[in-house]
C-alpha cells in the first residue's frame, strides 16, 4: 500500500506480492471467508435465478391461484413441491426469493457504486482544492451525516414516489456523505507523503496526480466503507420497500416480499415473510463478516 | 462564547430555512392534490370552491411565502385528510412515539448495560464471546423483521402479548399514557424491545469497551490493592466511571431512535408520529407530510445545535477554530 518507494528506484523482487499477501491475511480468519464464500454463494444464485429457480414469479401461465398459501413441503396441483411454501397468488416462495435477491442486491450494489464514485469525487475535490471548496463540501457532509440515513431517505422517497431508479437514487443521497469524508480524511495524509510531491515535481498534471498517485493509495479505507456500505444499503432498500415506499410491487425485493406476509402472519401462515427475511439476514451478515475481516487487514494502524 | 453562539444560532436558522424551501418545494412536486382530495363527480364550480379553500390556486412562491408566514405563528396548514391542523395531529401523536422512544432507550439500558459489564469483566469466557457475537447480530437483523418474527413468536404461537395497538390509556395533562396500565404495559414492551435491538447492541460494545480501558486504570488498581471486595470495586470505581459515555452516546441516538420508530411504529400499528407520517405519504396529505418533515428538522437541528454548545464548554478548541 503506502510502502510504495519513490518512483525513481526500481521496485525491490518480492517473494510475495502485496495482493498475496492481503489475499492470505484475509483466508486468516475463517469466519470471514466463511462470510466471503456464502456471499459469492448468494451473487450466483441471485444472477443465475432466471435459470435455476423451480418456478418463473413473473410468468403468470406458471402460476396456480389455487396454490396459494401452501405450506413449505407442499405439493401443489401440478405436481411440483414449494419447498419454502407459496405466497397468496400462489407463487413458489423459493423462486420468489432467488429473483427478490436480484433485486436488493442490484438495488444495493448500484447505490453504492454511484455513491463512490460520487462520494470520493467531492471528498477528493475537497481534500485537494482545501479552502472554500474543501469547508463547502464538508458542511454539506456534516449536515447529511445528522440526519439518520432512515428520515432522509422517507423524504426523498415521499417526494419522488415508488420505484427501483427512485430508491437508488435516495440511497446514493444517503450514502455519498460517508465515501466523501473517508476518502478525504486519507488524501489529507497521502497528500503530504513525498511521492505526491515527487509526482508534482515532475510537473505530472493535477489529474493524473489525482487519479494515478493519490487515488490509489486511498483505496483501502474507501473499500472497507463500501462494503460496510452495500449491506446498509440492501437493509435500508428493504425497510422502505416494507414500508410501501420502495420498489413497485411489479419488481418485488426481499423487503416487498416480508412486506407481503406481514397480513398472513397474524393467521399463522408464518412462511411467507420468514424466509424473505432469513435471505435478508444471511446476505447482509455475510457481507458484514467480510466487511470487518477487510478492516482489519487493511488498517495499516493495526501492523505496525 | 457568545460569539461563537450567535454564529451557531444563525446557521441553525438558516438551515431551518434551507430545509423549510425544500420540503415545502419536494412536498409540492408529488403528485396533484386536486386530484385526490376532490371527488371525480364534482363539478367546475365545487372545484374551484375547493382549490380556493385550500389556496392551491395560488403561484408557488406565494404559497411558500404563506406557508413561511403561517409557520412562524405555528401554523403548519390543515391536513387534507383529517381536516384538523396539522401541527395538532402530529402534537397528539407525539406522547405516543416518546413513550416508544423512551420505552426503547430504558429497555436499552436495562439489557445492555449488564451484559456489557460482563463481557467486558469476562472477555474470554464464553458467555462473553456468545454475548459480542449476538451483539454483531443486532447490528445486521432489519429491525422490521424482527418486528414481524416477535409477533409471530410472542402475539400468534404463544398468545402472550398483543399484536398491534397501544391498550388502554392514561390522561395526564392532556396527553394520554400507555405505561401505567399493565395493559398498555403489555401493548408497549414488544415495540419497545424491537425499537431497543440496534441499541442494545450499541450499549453492550460501549460498555464492554469503557469496563476493559477502565480496568487498567490506575485508580481501579489501587481500590483492588486497598482489599475492596470485587462486587464494590466493579459497581463503584468501575461502573459509574463507564456510565458517563454511555449515557452521552445513548442520549445523543435519542433523536435517531425517533426517527427509526417509523418502522417500528408501522409493524406495531402503533399510533405515534411515524405511523401518521406512513400513512399521510400513502394517501398524499401534504400538510402532515410538511409539518411533520418540519417538526423533525428542528428536532434534530436543536439537537445538533445543544450537542455542539455542549461540547464548546466543554473542549475550548471547539469554540476556537473557528477564528483561525
Amino acid at each position: 500500500m503506502s510502502t510504495t518507494t519513490i518512483a525513481a528506484t526500481p521496485p525491490v523482487p518480492k517473494v510475495e506480492t502485496p495482493f498475496q499477501r492481503f489475499v492470505s491475511e484475509f483466508a486468516a480468519s475463517r469466519i470471514a471467508l466463511f462470510g466471503l464464500v456464502l456471499f459469492l454463494a448468494i451473487v450466483v444464485i441471485a444472477v443465475l435465478a432466471p435459470w435455476i429457480a423451480p418456478q418463473d414469479p413473473y410468468d403468470l401461465a406458471q402460476l396456480d391461484i389455487m396454490d396459494g398459501r401452501m405450506e413449505p413441503g407442499t405439493v401443489g396441483g401440478a405436481g411440483f413441491t414449494y419447498w419454502l411454501g407459496t405466497d397468496d397468488q400462489g407463487r413458489d416462495m423459493l423462486s420468489g426469493i432467488m429473483y427478490g435477491l436480484r433485486i436488493s442486491l442490484m438495488v444495493g450494489a448500484g447505490s453504492a457504486i454511484i455513491a463512490c464514485l460520487v462520494g470520493a469525487s467531492l471528498g477528493m475535490l475537497a481534500a485537494y482544492a482545501g479552502g472554500r471548496t474543501d469547508s463547502l463540501i464538508m458542511r454539506l457532509v456534516d449536515l447529511q451525516l445528522s440526519f439518520p440515513a432512515i428520515l432522509a431517505a422517507l423524504m426523498i422517497l415521499a417526494f419522488l414516489g415508488k420505484g427501483i431508479l427512485n430508491v437508488v437514487f435516495a440511497l446514493v443521497i444517503v450514502e455519498w456523505a460517508y465515501y466523501a469524508r473517508t476518502v478525504r480524511g486519507s488524501a489529507l495524509v497521502e497528500r503530504r507523503r513525498e511521492y505526491i510531491e515527487a509526482a508534482q515535481c515532475l510537473a505530472l498534471p493535477t489529474r493524473r496526480i489525482i487519479f494515478r498517485h493519490l487515488l490509489p493509495n486511498c483505496l483501502p479505507p474507501l473499500i472497507v466503507v463500501g462494503t460496510m456500505q452495500v449491506a446498509r444499503a440492501i437493509a435500508l432498500e428493504a425497510t422502505l420497500s416494507f414500508l410501501g415506499l420502495g420498489v413497485p410491487i411489479t419488481e418485488p425485493s426481499l423487503g416487498l416480499l416480508i412486506s407481503n406476509g406481514y397480513e398472513y402472519m397474524l393467521s399463522g401462515k408464518y412462511w411467507i415473510s420468514f424466509y424473505p427475511g432469513i435471505a435478508l439476514l444471511v446476505t447482509i451478515v455475510s457481507i458484514n463478516l467480510v466487511g470487518d475481516q477487510l478492516r482489519d487487514v487493511l488498517n495499516p494502524r493495526l501492523k505496525r | 462564547m457568545t460569539a461563537f453562539l450567535l454564529r451557531r444560532l444563525i446557521q441553525a436558522a438558516a438551515v431551518v430555512l434551507v430545509m423549510s424551501l425544500l420540503v415545502f418545494l419536494g412536498v409540492f412536486a408529488v403528485g396533484d392534490p386536486i386530484e385526490i382530495l376532490i371527488s371525480p363527480e364534482a363539478d367546475q364550480f365545487e372545484r374551484e370552491r375547493a382549490v380556493k379553500a385550500l389556496g392551491l390556486d395560488l403561484p408557488l412562491w406565494q404559497q411558500y411565502l404563506v406557508f413561511l408566514g403561517n409557520a412562524l405563528r405555528g401554523d403548519l396548514g390543515r391536513s387534507f385528510v383529517f381536516n384538523e391542523p396539522a401541527l395538532k395531529l402530529i402534537l397528539e401523536r407525539m406522547p405516543a412515539t416518546l413513550e416508544l422512544a423512551i420505552g426503547a432507550t430504558v429497555a436499552a439500558l436495562i439489557i445492555g448495560l449488564p451484559l456489557g459489564l460482563y463481557a467486558g469483566l469476562k472477555p474470554n469466557s464464553p458467555v462473553s464471546k456468545g454475548i459480542m457475537a449476538t451483539s454483531i447480530l443486532g447490528f445486521s437483523l432489519p429491525t422490521f423483521w424482527v418486528g414481524l418474527m416477535l409477533i409471530m413468536v410472542f402475539a400468534v404461537q404463544l398468545g402472550w402479548l398483543p399484536s398491534t395497538g397501544r391498550g388502554e390509556t392514561v390522561t395526564i395533562l392532556g396527553m394520554r399514557w400507555s405505561f401505567l396500565t399493565s395493559d398498555g404495559i403489555a401493548h408497549l414492551i414488544m415495540p419497545a424491545l424491537n425499537l431497543a435491538l440496534f441499541k442494545i447492541s450499541l450499549v453492550i460494545r460501549l460498555t464492554r469497551a469503557g469496563v476493559r480501558e477502565t480496568m487498567l486504570m490506575d485508580y481501579v488498581k489501587f481500590a483492588r490493592a486497598k482489599g475492596l471486595s470485587p462486587a464494590r470495586v466493579t459497581f463503584v470505581h468501575v461502573f459509574k466511571n463507564i456510565l458517563i459515555p454511555v449515557v452521552t452516546v445513548v442520549g445523543l441516538e435519542f433523536g435517531g431512535t425517533i426517527a427509526f420508530s417509523v418502522v417500528t411504529e408501522s409493524v406495531f400499528a402503533w399510533p405515534g408520529m411515524g405511523k401518521l407520517i406512513i400513512d399521510s405519504i400513502n394517501v398524499l396529505d401534504r400538510p402532515v407530510m410538511v409539518a411533520y418533515l418540519m417538526m423533525i428538522v428542528l428536532l434534530f437541528i436543536t439537537i445538533n445545535l445543544v450537542v455542539d454548545i455542549t461540547y464548546s464548554l466543554l473542549d475550548p478548541r471547539v469554540r476556537l477554530e473557528g477564528k483561525q
